[in-house]
């Protein structure tokens, strides 16, 4: 990352750092990114980064002091000896094909996944306590997580963190299409924050503004990271995605500012941070003839994020003049041409349930590359709870009308009651292509008390997982530098050709035939009549004897014969 | 006769052929009435794609069928399982037939019948084109030929057990308790057939069954031997086969347990969804010695006629088990024209008629109407599976009782007198 800025280089000296290090253990930084996207809606992404150079897992040392890290998942870390987190709530749909790749992306509801440390020796017991603890930390219903949605990928989700793990035990990862994000789980997120949200960029998290918007997602991750590998440092990001609406939020105008976002301005950095930045993506706007960004800053910045080298106005928190004679910081964007078309995202990918009525269907996901000449190989992860039986017999994956054997198939089938489907497959995707994978599945009748409350809304499947290398047209940058800003440099880069992006495809929502739920008493009782028709008629078969029938005399004869018995005289025939 | 067999059986083949090529073979093979968890074809085809993807087939719930069915060529073998099944009923109907009528026969000559129930004797003029009828009662039933073109593997079962009859019949017992064991293996509900198949050979030996007789208990552990030793070795050849005991609770198991809840033409599967959690266990026990508890009285019962016990114990299992489907009850509706001289004593054979004609005619019409269209629930279709069950039951009831009726007769005279000689009305006291 470099400044071509007559203000100069920040340069870090490694002895700063080093003594830093010694007398305050960790760092804080964070940074709001600011892109504009081509259909007037704008994209604002927070990260904030807590560096804690400690290890937790170390053999008789008991942490006890928290200053920046928050205590509360420091003491979920050690307790249940957790690698890497990544936890996300995610109210939306991101639309790739509109707002192109996310920084980081989630898919819309809760998405756990944790890869657990190789010295636990029960990891569902772990996982499961885990779950509950979470979804205490984070106000969540996360304790709907159980087996029957958690699943071990075998190969899409590897570790982001340090080390090199292939023992796809210790991963558990699980999503909740349905859970909904609101206030109960903002606040709770904030309280994370060092400042909290009292100061720096947190005090524009307003959840009145937030939560009306296009999409939204809030996520923690927490991985252990190599510090210059001298030392061993735990990483905590916390990012919050939020596109706002031109017609929902910004009125129909094509003028974004801060405050208009969301409904406050800065005012102060926080005073526990190392860096606090503001970058505003002016790529498409080289000239200043696309927008008017106002104040003007003399600081440029140039990353390479998503395989494109891209320019930003940076806005430095730290330094008083930021913001200026009133004390208070609002940034404004005002446009003043039409912007052209975005170039297509190199990869996206779609999903939907084919068919009718409620017997069967058929899953069909949809992967387009887009790049020109260039195949690369995608892995695809699906997920599908155990009531729709899949046949993997019926698989088909054809790219341009023709059959594309996948190289690698993992498939575990589901268990009723027990576990879900779990599909994952390495299909290489030929160049400027749409390739489909469809399989079928019959859908189960299920016991009257595991349906929801609403049992006609559907039941949602969660979301597929594309992950792919895509190729780069620019470089990437593989060693890790500590003035990178956070966005850039939260995959790690492995060589300098691709990049590396996770696409989440739509979830489902399918539709379960349904019993009457009014009617156990009947079922049991009409059920039960009939088969004592049939131990009846039995009965009556097996244990009487066929009789002549002497027919009884009527009543009047009958009690004469009685009286005529106590008179003792002889009885009528 | 083999010309009009042949006949039969060409029409029977050119009759599926001509369905097969269809593309109603494709909705046949998804009908819920037709296929279930147990059998059908769909399921076969699964586990053998999981067993090329390297995961065993019982990892998952898909496929309950038992290990020996893996081996390829017994599954190309149940396009002609339907032949094999008729040729079966009508030989063993023929070999029936034979010693019915040399008993009858000895009991003329002895002249234990009275003198007015010689209407009710059989002649073979009657009996000639009985067992041809069985082979077409099967053959040309709409619900075998259903099964057969949905490639369920209940016809393969239907075979197994007709094999074991014919072979009682003959009076192998060696062979007899291989196939019974290789029906009792297949699915667990022909184990009942055990006591019909003994008390058979006991009849044809000349053993009287006599609990205090060491001639029976001698037969009966003989005969016991052969059956669970072949058991116990094709279960051997099983776990060989894969590798692993998973076989077990994922067959076995799913039958006893009933996890999956598909619709069925069974009283089974809306009884479990409507299911109160607490009583489950209590309910599952109950329905399924339901199934295996009318095997002693029905012994004790109808201890001299082995061969309408088979039939009776058939058409038991095929009501009560878990996961029926048409083809079991082709399999004994089979049966009925060797029944055809009890029809003067049959109480109520137009109505039970009518009531299975309109039942399976509802079956499809319910079943569109909750899954496609909408406008019904699963009640409607529960319904019809009431009925259809208890139109099986009554019918099966009706045969018995005329049955007994017979022999009754037989014994006591047709024409009954009450004391002051007016005619009479035989009642069950």
């Amino acid at each position: 990352f470099r400044f071509p800025s007559p203000i100069g280089h920040i340069s870090t000296c490694p002895s700063l750092i080093g003594q830093c290090c010694k007398t305050h253990p960790g760092s804080f930084q964070e940074e709001l990114v600011i892109r504009p996207l081509h259909s007037g809606d704008i994209y604002a992404s927070f990260q904030f980064r807590t560096l804690w150079d400690t290890d937790f897992l170390q053999e008789g040392q008991k942490v006890s002091h928290y200053r920046l890290f928050p205590k509360s998942l420091g003491q979920v870390l050690s307790k249940f000896s957790v690698r890497e987190l990544h936890i996300s709530f995610t109210q939306g749909f991101w639309r790739t094909m509109q707002w192109g790749q996310p920084f980081i992306p989630s898919p819309p509801g809760a998405e756990l996944w944790v890869w657990f440390h190789d010295t636990v020796s029960d990891v569902d017991g772990n996982w499961k306590e885990l779950t509950n603890v979470l979804s205490g930390i984070f106000c969540a219903s996360l304790n709907f997580i159980d087996l029957t949605n958690t699943v071990q990928p075998s190969a899409s989700f590897k570790p982001l963190g340090l080390g090199n793990a292939t023992d796809h035990r210790f991963l558990r990862y699980a999503t909740l299409p349905r859970e909904i994000v609101c206030t109960e789980n903002l606040t709770p997120w904030k309280k994370l924050l060092p400042c909290g949200s009292k100061a720096g960029l947190a005090v524009l998290m307003k959840s009145e503004k937030l939560f009306h918007s296009s999409f939204h997602s809030q996520a923690v991750h927490i991985r252990p990271i190599c510090q210059q590998c001298s030392s061993k440092a735990w990483e905590l990001r916390q990012t919050l995605n939020v596109v706002f609406d031109l017609h929902t939020s910004g009125q129909g105008k094509k003028e974004w500012s801060l405050f208009k976002m969301f409904s406050r301005t800065l005012t102060e950095a926080c005073p526990l941070a190392s860096s606090s930045k503001v970058y505003v993506d002016i790529t498409d706007n080289p000239e200043g003839e696309l927008f008017e960004l106002s104040p003007a800053t003399p600081l440029l910045g140039q990353a390479v994020v998503l395989g494109d080298r891209r320019t930003y106005s940076v806005y430095d928190l730290s330094r008083a003049e930021t913001f200026g004679q009133l004390r208070s910081f609002n940034l404004l964007l005002r446009w003043k041409g039409d912007s052209g078309d975005m170039l297509r995202p190199l990869l996206h990918a779609e999903r939907y349930v084919a068919g009718f009525g409620l017997q069967t269907g058929e899953i069909h996901t949809v992967i387009y590359n887009n790049h020109p000449y260039r195949a690369f190989p995608v892995l695809l992860m699906d997920s599908v709870p155990w009531y729709l039986q899949l046949y993997i017999h019926t698989l088909t994956v054809t790219s341009k009308s023709r059959d594309n054997k996948p190289s690698y198939i993992h498939y575990q089938p589901a268990k009723d009651r027990h576990r879900p489907h779990l599909l994952e497959m390495l299909i290489q995707l030929p160049p400027h292509s749409m390739t489909e994978v469809t399989v079928q599945f019959e859908r189960a009748l299920l016991k009257w008390t595991e349906y929801t409350p609403d049992p006609n809304h559907g039941f949602y499947v969660g979301s597929s997982v594309v992950s792919a290398l895509v190729p780069s047209m620019v470089a990437m940058r593989t060693n890790f530098t500590q003035d990178q800003p956070l966005f850039s440099s939260f995959v790690p880069v492995k060589e300098e050709s691709s990049y590396f992006v996770r696409v989440y495809t739509e979830p489902l929502l399918v539709n379960l035939p349904t019993p009457d739920f009014s009617m156990p008493y009947n079922v049991i009782c009409l059920t039960c009549t009939v088969v004592a028709v049939g131990y009846g008629s039995f009965y009556n078969l097996l244990t009487r004897t066929f009789q002549v029938d002497e027919p009884s005399p009527p009543l009047s004869k009958r009690l004469a014969n009685l009286i005529r018995r106590m008179r003792g005289v002889p009885l009528l025939t | 006769m083999a010309a009009p067999l042949t006949l039969l059986l060409i029409v029977a083949v050119t009759i599926r052929a001509v369905l097969f090529r269809s593309s109603w073979a494709e909705l046949i093979s998804e009908r819920v009435e037709v296929v279930s968890p147990l059998n059908a074809w769909k399921r076969v085809v699964e586990g053998l794609a999981l067993l090329d993807l390297g995961v065993s087939p019982y990892s998952g719930d898909v496929f309950h069928e038992v290990s020996l069915s893996l081996i390829h060529f017994l599954f190309k073998s149940i396009l002609g399982s339907d032949g094999i099944t008729a040729v079966a009923l009508y030989l063993s109907i023929q070999t029936y037939n034979k010693n019915v009528f040399r008993k009858q026969k000895y009991a003329l000559e002895s002249d234990r019948y009275p003198a007015d129930c010689l209407e009710l004797l059989r002649s073979p003029k009657e009996m000639f084109y009985i067992p041809l009828k069985v082979a077409m009662f099967y053959l040309l039933n709409p619900f075998t030929i259903l099964s057969c073109v949905a490639k369920s593997t209940c016809g393969l079962n239907n075979a197994i057990i007709a094999l074991f009859i014919l072979c009682t019949l003959k009076g192998s017992a060696l062979l007899s308790g291989i196939l019974l064991a290789l029906a009792t293996y297949q699915s667990i509900y022909p184990l009942t057939l055990f006591a019909p198949a003994l008390l058979f050979f006991l009849q044809r030996l000349y053993i009287p069954v006599n609990l205090r007789r060491s001639s029976f208990w001698f037969f009966t552990l003989q005969y016991a031997f052969i059956y669970v030793g072949s058991l116990v070795v094709i279960t051997g050849l099983s776990f060989f086969l894969l590798g692993s005991w998973d076989f077990i609770p994922s067959v076995y198991g799913f039958i006893f347990s009933v996890p999956d809840l598909t619709p069925n033409i069974g009283l089974f599967w809306y009884f479990f969804a409507e299911m109160f959690e607490h009583f489950r266990l209590f309910f599952i026990c109950v329905f399924q010695i339901n199934v295996f508890f009318y095997t002693i009285p029905l012994s004790i019962k109808l201890k001299e006629h082995p061969v309408f016990l088979i039939f009776m114990q058939i058409a038991i299992i095929s009501i009560f088990k878990s996961y029926p489907t048409v083809g079991d009850v082709a399999l004994y509706m089979a049966f009925l024209p060797a029944w055809s001289h009890l029809y003067r004593f049959l109480r109520n054979i137009f109505l039970v008629s009518c009531v299975l004609l309109a039942c399976s005619a509802l079956f499809p019409v319910l079943w569109h109407l909750w899954i496609y269209a909408g406008s019904a629930n699963s009640n409607f279709y529960y319904a019809i599976t009431l009925l259809f069950n208890f139109g099986q039951i009554l019918l099966v009831s009706d045969y018995f009782y005329a049955y007994l009726r017979r022999e009754h007769h037989l014994t006591h005279g047709l024409y009954l007198k009450k004391k002051d000689g007016t005619e009479a009305t035989l009642v069950l006291k």
